[in-house]
């Protein structure tokens, strides 16, 4: 079986700036896969090449098997792409929108598809309505059915849930996680970590054009985030050194440390006790993506 | 061949949906030229023997507004997409760049000849000629509003904005036009000029097309169709290449 997507070797650059510098990257079908990294790491510089919007220098992209260039027809059927920018054509309605869209790959009657795509985008009472009309969270979720229209097996998500409401933000997802349960295999970018890690299954990072981390999210997790031991004690203690060295904070009563195991936790409760410390408050914090993500672009 | 047909239809759609604005604000603009022009001139000017002047300017502001708004309707199109963004819509799918450059050419064609047909059907009551020879019409229509559809769609995307495509159409379309005889005979010009409009693409195709009202123009029907479709497939060819390589649309 091919892979959703393959990228070997691929590089591009725009007059100076070094927008993607030897991207390799494989991606299974059926995957969820997060594509993270700070702005101007060439996130949206890769999709673009995959979708055909921008033409790599070197190396080359399939998506289902399919040369994004030489076979470019069947790669396009095979992805959809959620742009980043909320673009609407103010001519038509959604409806139309939508049918348009069809067209444009091949598929004369699509309206028990596109009426389904609608409802579950809760888009049904504004089918009728002109794109002007709607607001941002409507355009976005429009912009997601047009990349749905042809069914396409892979479905790339550049950063869907921008400036939307915690509400169709969890909509959007519910509906997407449907959509890799049935089989589709999802790319998505995004600023909000908490969703790579939440959603993704696995996650690759990219930093000045180049892929810096690639792994599972509970890999990554653990390989790069620690647990934190937030403790509030009845007076200041002066620390032993080994203690201190665990301690990413201390700000008068309150400390910080840094664990990756928790047969360590006893030995730092049991650390501060002998140093004098008297406990009024605990808390562990759990790793998270924003540790990983801060950790891992600090390192490259 | 579907996302073809898809891609033409919208760009007919697009411009029928806004019918006021890209029917029949030409045809009323052409209208109100050949009211005045007519008016003031008729009595003053016989361009061809037997040939009065405001039948003589008829097929010039057919031709004319064929012209402009062949060019008008590719290169708003995708200017409008560009900088807006939904030019993403027609990018993504599988629709080759000869499809993409067909089905832009032939809508603009199409609403150049509904302006024209237009201009033509207003303008019955006022004078009163026969079609000598309606072959040329067809064939000038086709290939003058394809010529000045492919210079729409290098403009349209050509032009980062609207300002761009403005000075294109006001400083490149708009003199050729006016300069190409559609309002006077070349041979009312001293001998520089009238060597000077020779090399005036536009000046072959409303010459050719008016040919096909009279029977009678400045030049051979032949040659001003030589020189139109040579223009045309020049431009087709630069057209093809731009969109082939992606220029200033896939980066």
């Amino acid at each position: 079986m091919s892979p959703a997507i393959r990228i070997a070797g691929v590089t591009k650059r725009f007059r100076s700036l070094q927008a993607l510098a030897g991207v390799d990257l494989e991606i299974a079908q059926g995957e969820f896969f997060g594509l993270l990294g700070p702005n101007g790491a060439g996130k949206t510089t890769l999709i673009s090449s995959l979708a055909g919007l921008a033409r790599p220098d070197s190396g080359t992209l399939e998506v289902m098997g399919h040369d994004v260039v030489r076979d470019y027809r069947a790669a396009r059927m095979a992805l959809g792409v959620v742009p980043q920018e909320l673009v609407f054509d103010p001519f038509f309605t959604v409806r139309e929108m939508l049918v348009l869209q069809s067209g444009y790959f091949g598929l004369k009657k699509n309206d028990a598809w596109i009426d389904e795509i609608l409802h579950h985008l809760d888009l049904t009472s504004k089918a009728n309505a002109n794109m002007r009309m709607l607001s941002g969270g409507m355009k976005r979720r429009a912009l997601v059915a047009q990349a749905l229209v042809h069914r396409p097996p892979v479905i790339v998500l550049d950063e869907p849930t921008a400036g939307v409401d915690v509400e169709l933000r969890q909509g959007l997802w519910h509906f997407i996680r449907k959509l890799n349960q049935d089989g589709h295999t999802i790319v998505l970018t995004t600023h909000y970590l908490e969703e790579a890690e939440t959603l993704c299954g696995r996650i690759a990072m990219l930093k000045a054009g180049r892929i810096v981390a690639l792994d599972t999210t509970a890999n990554l997790l653990q390989r790069f985030a620690s647990h934190a031991l937030k403790v509030k004690l009845a007076a200041p203690v002066v620390l032993p050194a080994a203690l201190a060295a665990k301690a990413t904070r201390q700000e008068g009563t309150e400390l910080e440390f840094g664990f990756d195991r928790f047969d360590e936790l006893a030995e730092l409760l049991a650390g501060i006790k002998s140093a004098g410390g008297t406990l009024v408050d605990m808390a562990l914090g759990t790793p998270d993506m924003e540790q990983v993500f801060v950790g891992i672009m600090n390192q490259n | 061949m579907q996302g073809f047909n898809t891609l033409l239809y919208k760009e007919c759609l697009r411009f029928w949906k806004v019918g006021f604005q890209t029917v029949l604000s030409p045809v009323l603009t052409a209208v109100l030229y050949l009211l005045i022009f007519g008016h003031v001139l008729e009595d003053h000017v016989q361009p061809y023997p037997g040939v009065n002047y405001t039948a003589f300017l008829v097929p010039g502001l057919v031709m004319m507004t064929v012209l402009q708004n062949a060019f008008a309707n590719s290169s708003s199109s995708l200017i409008q997409s560009k900088i807006t963004g939904n030019i993403v819509f027609v990018l993504l799918p599988p629709i080759s760049y000869r499809e993409f450059y067909s089905a832009y050419v032939i809508a603009a064609v199409l609403r150049g000849a509904m302006c024209g047909l237009g201009v033509l059907l207003v303008s019955l009551p006022f004078v009163s000629f026969n079609i000598a020879e309606p072959v040329w019409i067809v064939a000038f229509t086709l290939l003058g509003g394809a010529f000045l559809a492919s210079l729409g769609v290098i403009a349209g995307i050509w032009a980062d904005k609207f300002d761009q495509l403005a000075a294109f159409q006001n400083f490149l379309i708009m003199p050729l036009t006016m300069l190409s005889g559609v309002f006077y005979s070349i041979h009312s010009l001293p001998a520089f000029w009238q060597g000077v409009s020779h090399f005036n693409p536009f000046f072959f195709m409303i010459d050719g097309f008016r040919y096909g009202f009279f029977g009678v123009s400045d030049v051979s029907p032949w040659t001003s169709i030589g020189v139109v479709t040579v223009c045309f497939v020049v431009l087709a060819v630069i057209t093809l290449q731009m969109l082939a390589r992606g220029y200033k649309l896939r980066a």
